[in-house]
């Protein structure tokens, strides 16, 4: 997995990147009560604002970790958006997006370089 | 953690950081927003069983006769400045009203209690800690063309317990808790001081506020959280409690450019002083009063599962701007998002279909009636 300073992760398969939020992202948001996600088809750029999470107490953007076209997102979510509390690195997925450039891989963290970049933050 | 040598803490701090707080700067204090259990959790806890607050960054006054004065000098002071009835508290008896700038505007919303006993001549006040120094010094100016004092309560801490076990846990610890109805107080001893306790709150949920000598509120929270059903709540699941409760939060549901009739409080100003006209900013009021107000605040409830929060706009079915969100979140015990806010007279009436401007999409709501959740207090 790779990670960003946003704390969204991302598994790659193939040209497929599969996106959520990270454990330490969900701890501090708290209880989700909402997720919105993006019509499959659209083009982010790396960096774009590509969905919201909602918490009882604020709404919070999440980012594309990575250029190209969400394909898929995770549906489930519209009834049960506490899932991301549950399994935010697993079944509380996002998004999967078609990578556009590979490269920009290259810009993410590592999962040992995210570890300490938390640490830092506390 | 973030260090801030210009927060202010209150007496409960320590307690409140060793139970698991996640300390947050508010109105000028580091308070905790949330505890282990979390928002959900804790404000369904508050309504399943009792709920615990340190409420201490709040400001507390008391207003005091001297010689031959009687509690009616000191109501007829306050209410130059409010358009309650004070003048007819009877001792114990307490009253939710605002404070007025002269363009009827809201200062801030305050609780006034008369003392009892000893203290029947007193008026104690309650107002919000963001607000604080301004209403003192208004408060202040107020009195002092009088014989009148005001003391600000500055080493006073006040603890709110609230929901359906309150009255079972706080009875051992003050006996005459039980005794209280709605909107009365008393005073009571607790380890040799003298506290004061009320049945009242802002949860919605039946429940009692004690303030009390600061050196001992946290003995007396300790004794509170010894009970199974008291969990300690921050302020997120305050707020979300308030709201559900479709009370008003100051500087977001009202400010100083609402009046009481647009906020819906209009129930706050009874026919003597309409009548007499004499409160700050009465020709406004008056007036709204007469032919109503441009705008009024209003429950509102999304249709879709998005909530809707503070700042976001509201239209019509036309696409006509009517309004604004000034308050909006999750209610977790309605298990649905809920939002207050003010819109144009036509479009007031419950079921009236809205739309709010939600990151640019229009999400449907209804007008609805408040409060979302029923209250339980416990009246006589």
């Amino acid at each position: 997995m790779k990670y960003t300073d946003q704390h969204e992760w991302v598994e790659v398969e193939g040209d497929l990147a599969t996106v959520g939020i990270t454990p330490y992202a969900a701890e501090q948001l708290g209880d989700i009560v909402y997720v919105e996600l993006p019509e499959p088809g659209k083009s982010v750029k790396q960096k774009d604002e590509v969905a919201v999470v909602e918490s009882v107490k604020a709404a919070s953007e999440v980012y594309a970790p990575l250029s190209g076209e969400v394909v898929e997102i995770n549906a489930s979510l519209g009834e049960a958006p506490e899932t991301v509390n549950a399994e935010p690195a697993g079944a509380g997925w996002f998004l999967k997006i078609k990578i556009a450039d590979a490269s920009e891989l290259e810009n993410l963290m590592s999962e040992e370089a995210y570890q300490q970049f938390v640490e830092g933050l506390d | 953690m973030t260090e801030n040598s210009n927060l202010k803490r209150t007496a409960l701090f320590d307690l409140s950081a060793s139970l698991g707080g996640k300390m947050v700067p508010f109105a000028g204090y580091e308070m905790p927003v949330q505890f282990k259990l979390g928002v959900l959790s804790e404000h369904l806890h508050t309504r399943d069983k009792a709920g615990m607050f340190d409420v201490s960054h709040m400001g507390q006054a008391v207003v005091r006769p001297h010689g031959s004065l009687a509690f009616e000098d000191v109501a007829r002071a306050l209410e130059t400045v409010v358009p309650s009835d004070l003048v007819s508290l009877k001792p114990g008896e307490m009253r939710y009203t605002v404070l007025l700038n002269t363009q009827g505007g809201i200062l801030d919303d305050l609780m006034v209690t008369r003392g009892t006993a000893e203290q029947s001549n007193e008026a104690f006040l309650v107002v919000n800690a963001a607000v604080k120094d301004q209403d003192f010094e208004i408060l202040s100016n107020t009195v002092k063309s009088l014989p009148l004092d005001l003391e600000i309560l500055h080493e006073q801490a006040l603890i709110a317990l609230q929901g359906p076990d309150a009255e079972t846990v706080l009875a051992p610890l003050l006996p005459c808790a039980r005794a209280l109805t709605f909107m009365t107080s008393d005073v009571a001893e607790f380890g040799g001081r003298t506290l004061h306790v009320s049945r009242s709150g802002y949860t919605g949920e039946d429940g009692f506020e004690v303030s009390m000598p600061s050196d001992i509120a946290e003995e007396f929270a300790r004794l509170s959280l010894a009970s199974d059903a008291v969990e300690p709540i921050g302020l997120g699941a305050r707020d979300s409690l308030r709201l559900e409760a479709g009370l008003c939060l100051y500087g977001h549901d009202i400010s100083q450019e609402t009046s009481p009739v647009e906020a819906n409080l209009k129930w706050t100003i009874p026919k003597r002083r309409r009548e007499a006209g004499d409160f700050p900013g009465a020709e406004r009021i008056l007036g709204e009063l007469d032919t109503g107000s441009q705008r009024i605040r209003v429950g509102l409830r999304p249709i879709e599962k998005a909530p809707v929060r503070e700042g976001a706009v509201l239209f019509d079915r036309e696409g006509r701007e009517v309004g604004v969100v000034t308050s909006g979140g999750f209610g977790p015990s309605v298990g649905a998002p809920v939002a207050m806010g003010y819109v144009t007279p036509p479009v007031s009436n419950v079921g009236t279909e809205l739309f709010a401007d939600v990151r640019g999409k229009k999400r449907p709501l209804t007008v609805s009636k408040l409060p979302f959740v029923p209250h339980k207090y416990r009246r006589k």
